[in-house]
């Protein structure tokens, strides 16, 4: 399967046109009324419609789209997630150069990949204004997922402000749609519980690094929509009790992820982002930007279920509904109370060595996590930038015995030095993807894959560190530890965390990464302005990848907005710690204040696109081109490359 | 395989903006019973990296029906820190009596705690030299209803007597306005009350003039960005 697939990747020409079907599809660009029930707009669409067709394909068919462009402008349709010849990929000015208006452009591609995955427009904000729509590939062979019936459950946020107007608007005010801020009520009212001089510090901290807690959301004010249907048109699926109903839940949004739950059922996710995980059951998962869940839900009962999507900071929400017969509706749940940044979230930014920050009046208490919610893990992501106020050695007495203290340097921390470089945070970051601890379903043969990761650059001292660390099993690892983003089921339940994602079967045989690339995300919110590694896309040399290399990627959030990452054309195979067992997905989501890493089997040769699926960051430069070198003729194998910097 | 293609204008990275934004643009109502139109209204074209700024202020006396302030700026304006923006360009004054050009030099940001400062020198033909100051500071008592207050401070390192500007702090002006978000951000009408008051030389070449040396203002205006 493994090889076939490559093969299928390298020589798909050659190879298909032996055994493939073959299947033409049309697609026309089109303006198009969007009508969210709050309110109807004028956006972009597909065969007349906003979200356009589900497009379905069987894996070893080759594929004919004739993509007509309606519009007065140029266009573009990028396949997302599908593994395919970069000149059809659809990204102007990286793998083609897009579609003139009136233009019929012809995509043919194989389909090498089964799952559920989603096109978009890549040409201006044309996505956000509605150009979007979902693909479903089943299997070649029966599919190992049995269901008795399926509904995509596309999400969006759509927004009454067109996508250029909202790029100026955050360029003028970057907390123009940010209604959310706290408040002089709010203050009056955290005074009054934590006392005013606790709250008085913490509006001073924050005030003083001119940093919202109420960044969470940078874009609010949008209608969540499900297959583009707002909370009231109320999008509804039908079954029959006892069905197993598999929900292929892809977020289409241009700035939103959704926490999604369907009170009353169990969700039990078997595919993340195309490719198929071993089953997790759990009430509720987060959904970023451009990611696609399988989930499967039994519902029993003869009566309806709200499909309830929270976005991440409570702005908005999406809602449909699973019934027995059409009008039926449940509950709809009311939104919890919006998020709010910790310092936690803050502790991935070099910002913080700011020397103006009077860590001398801080306490711990007042930075809203408690000394018991610490362990040596949360230096992992980098937070030893802020060890000093962040840390009360006094509350930790059981932690300090195993704390070598003087690797860590902590003592003589300050601001200044508490640079990355400084702490050797290179040899503690593993921890954060290998927090052992919390893979309480560790599968078999994870064990062996699990230690190579850590023992590649694991040093002793951080390894005894991940031993001493609390077991603590909600700790999510990929939240820094305190974040004020960490996910918690609306029913107290199980939430999912991508360290609960398994490859079903690893799509690429287990080897060492030839080399790492750091990508540091970065940014500054005054400006709204994004960019990775201090360097926005218009300023940017590609990052260069040698043809069979296996590259390590290494991406450390110093913003404090979350960011889905997407490398276009390879799998990201996400580091859970789980060797060969790591998930395979096209986005990765990297929140504040955290290291994460994914690898990657360079085996598509071609120009990429590289960028953060928010699509307000991608346009203000989180962008990069990729450039694989070399081909299947050229390729170094697993000869190490060294070096390497984007 | 090639991988090469076709230039074309690049389709990811939005770069150039503009914006439009009136602070303040209201009628006052003085305790003199004097009536006056003022704004105060900034707009930009550019990048990140470099923008072009006009900036507007003025008073306009409707009962004499003549400007006693009226002042434009055409600015070039680049970051110098995270927070921070370096501007250099010309001020040019055309109230009613003599006009006065300046060469400007200033910072405008964000300081700590969120007190958004924009500090400026200004060097007239005439060898006169001077420098204003403005902070401004909001309080959200709701997420659209908004108390704003400004602080707008004149110093003059040399006297201009023929415009009533005497050497050292000339003149201050304090304003509170509640506003309330009607229209996005894009209309928020408000009311408040602004303190003028002239100190040193500067006040004593008012009373010379029999000019008022300090007033406060009833004000109702909107405040609007685009
Ligand atoms: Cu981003």
């Amino acid at each position: 399967m493994t090889v076939f697939r490559r093969l299928l990747a390298g020589l798909s020409t050659l190879v298909l046109p032996a055994y493939g079907l073959a299947a033409e599809y049309n697609l026309t660009v089109d303006r198009v009324t969007i009508d969210t029930g709050d309110f109807v707009k004028e956006g972009i669409g597909y065969n007349g419609a906003s979200p356009g067709p589900v497009l379905r394909f069987k894996e070893g068919e080759n594929v004919t789209i004739n993509v007509t462009n309606n519009l007065d402008e140029m266009t573009s349709v990028h396949w997302h997630g599908l593994i395919l010849p970069f000149t059809q990929d659809g990204v102007p000015g990286v793998s083609y150069p897009g579609i003139r208006p009136g233009e019929t452009f012809t995509y043919q591609f194989p389909i090498v990949q089964s799952g559920t995955y989603w096109f978009h427009s890549h040409s201006g904000f044309q996505e956000p204004n509605g150009a979007y729509g979902a693909i479903v590939i089943e299997p070649r062979d029966a599919d190992p997922v049995a269901f008795d019936r399926e509904y995509v459950v596309q999400l969006t946020d759509k927004h009454p402000h067109d996508g250029d107007r909202i790029m100026r608007n955050l360029k003028m005010m970057p907390d123009y749609y940010n209604r959310q801020q706290l408040t002089v009520g709010d203050f009056v009212s955290e005074a009054r519980d934590r006392g005013f001089w606790a709250t008085m510090k913490d509006r001073m901290m924050w005030g003083d690094m001119r940093m919202m807690k109420a960044d969470v959301e940078d874009v609010q004010g949008f209608t969540g929509l499900i297959n583009g249907h707002g909370p009231a048109q109320n999008w509804t699926g039908l079954f029959r009790p006892g069905e197993r109903v598999r929900l292929r839940f892809i977020n289409s949004s241009a700035m939103t992820y959704f926490d999604v739950r369907i009170p009353g059922l169990t969700l039990t996710v078997v595919e993340a982002d195309g490719n198929r995980v071993r089953p997790v059951p759990v009430d509720e998962f987060r959904i970023g930007v451009a990611e696609t869940y399988d989930v499967i839900v039994e519902p029993r009962d003869d009566r309806a279920y709200t499909i309830f999507a929270e976005s991440m900071g409570r702005s908005g929400y999406a809602r449909g509904t699973l019934a027995t017969r059409a009008g039926q509706t449940a509950p709809v749940p009311d939104r919890r109370p919006p998020s709010y940044l910790t310092m936690a979230d803050m502790s991935g930014m070099p910002g913080m060595d700011h020397g103006d920050m009077g860590h001398g009046d801080m306490n711990h208490d007042d930075m809203g996590h408690g000394a018991a919610a610490m362990d040596h893990s949360e230096m992992a992501h980098g937070e030893m930038s802020h060890g000093n106020m962040a840390m009360d050695h006094a509350d930790q007495a059981s932690d300090d015995g195993a704390m070598d203290h003087g690797a860590m340097a902590h003592g003589e921390m300050n601001h200044g030095a508490a640079s990355h470089e400084a702490m050797g945070h290179d040899q503690m970051a593993p921890m954060a993807t290998a927090d052992m601890s919390e893979h309480d379903a560790v599968p078999a043969g994870h064990a062996v894959g699990r230690h190579r990761a850590m023992a590649a650059r694991t040093d002793d001292a951080a390894m005894s560190h991940a031993g001493t660390a609390p077991q603590g099993r909600e700790h999510n690892p990929f939240y820094a530890r305190g974040s004020g983003l960490t996910p918690e089921a609306a029913n107290g339940g199980r939430f999912l965390s991508y360290a609960d994602l398994r490859a079903a079967q690893p799509l690429y045989p287990e080897r060492a990464p030839t080399r790492e690339i750091e990508l540091r995300l970065t940014g500054n919110m005054e400006r709204y302005s994004w960019s990775i590694n201090g360097v926005k896309f218009e300023d940017a040399d590609p990052i260069r990848l040698q043809y069979g290399e296996r590259v390590r990627f290494k991406f450390v959030n110093e913003t404090m907005m979350t960011h889905p990452m997407h490398l276009h054309g390879m799998w990201s195979i996400l580091d859970v710690g789980a060797g060969q067992w790591n998930p395979i997905k096209h986005v990765v989501s990297v929140q504040p204040g955290t290291t994460v890493y994914m690898e990657t089997e360079v085996d598509a040769p071609g120009q990429w696109a590289f960028h953060c699926h928010l699509s307000y960051h991608a346009a203000s430069g989180m962008f990069r081109k990729v450039v694989v070198e070399g081909g299947p003729d050229t390729a170094v194998g697993t000869t190490p490359v060294q070096g390497g910097d984007a | 395989m090639s991988p090469v293609v076709a230039a074309e204008p690049d389709p990811h990275t939005a770069r150039y903006f503009w914006g439009i934004q009136f602070e303040e643009f209201e009628y006052r109502y003085s305790d003199s019973d004097e009536e006056v139109a003022s704004w105060d209204g900034d707009a930009f074209y550019g990048t990140d990296e470099l923008k072009l700024r006009w900036l507007g202020k003025g008073e306009y006396g409707i009962d004499e029906r003549a400007y006693e302030t009226l002042e434009n700026q055409l600015v070039l304006q680049t970051p110098i820190s995270d927070f921070f923006d370096a501007k250099a360009g010309v001020r040019v004054d055309t109230p009613e009596g003599p006009d006065r050009t300046y060469g400007v030099l200033g910072i405008a940001g964000l300081a700590p705690y969120w007190f958004e400062i924009d500090a400026s020198l200004y060097f007239g033909e005439g060898g006169q030299a001077m420098t204003e100051l403005d902070v401004e500071y909001e309080w959200l008592l709701t997420n659209r209803w908004i108390v704003n207050m400004g602080l707008d401070a004149t110093y003059a390192f040399s006297e201009d007597r023929a415009i009533g500007i005497g050497r050292g702090l000339s003149s201050t002006e304090l304003g509170l306005r509640l506003s309330y978000d009607l229209i996005d951000r894009t209309l928020s009408p408000y009311v408040g009350v602004v303190h003028e008051k002239a100190y040193g030389d500067t006040r004593d070449l008012a009373r010379e003039d029999a000019e008022s040396t300090e007033e406060w203002y009833a004000v109702a205006g909107v405040r609007w960005m685009f």
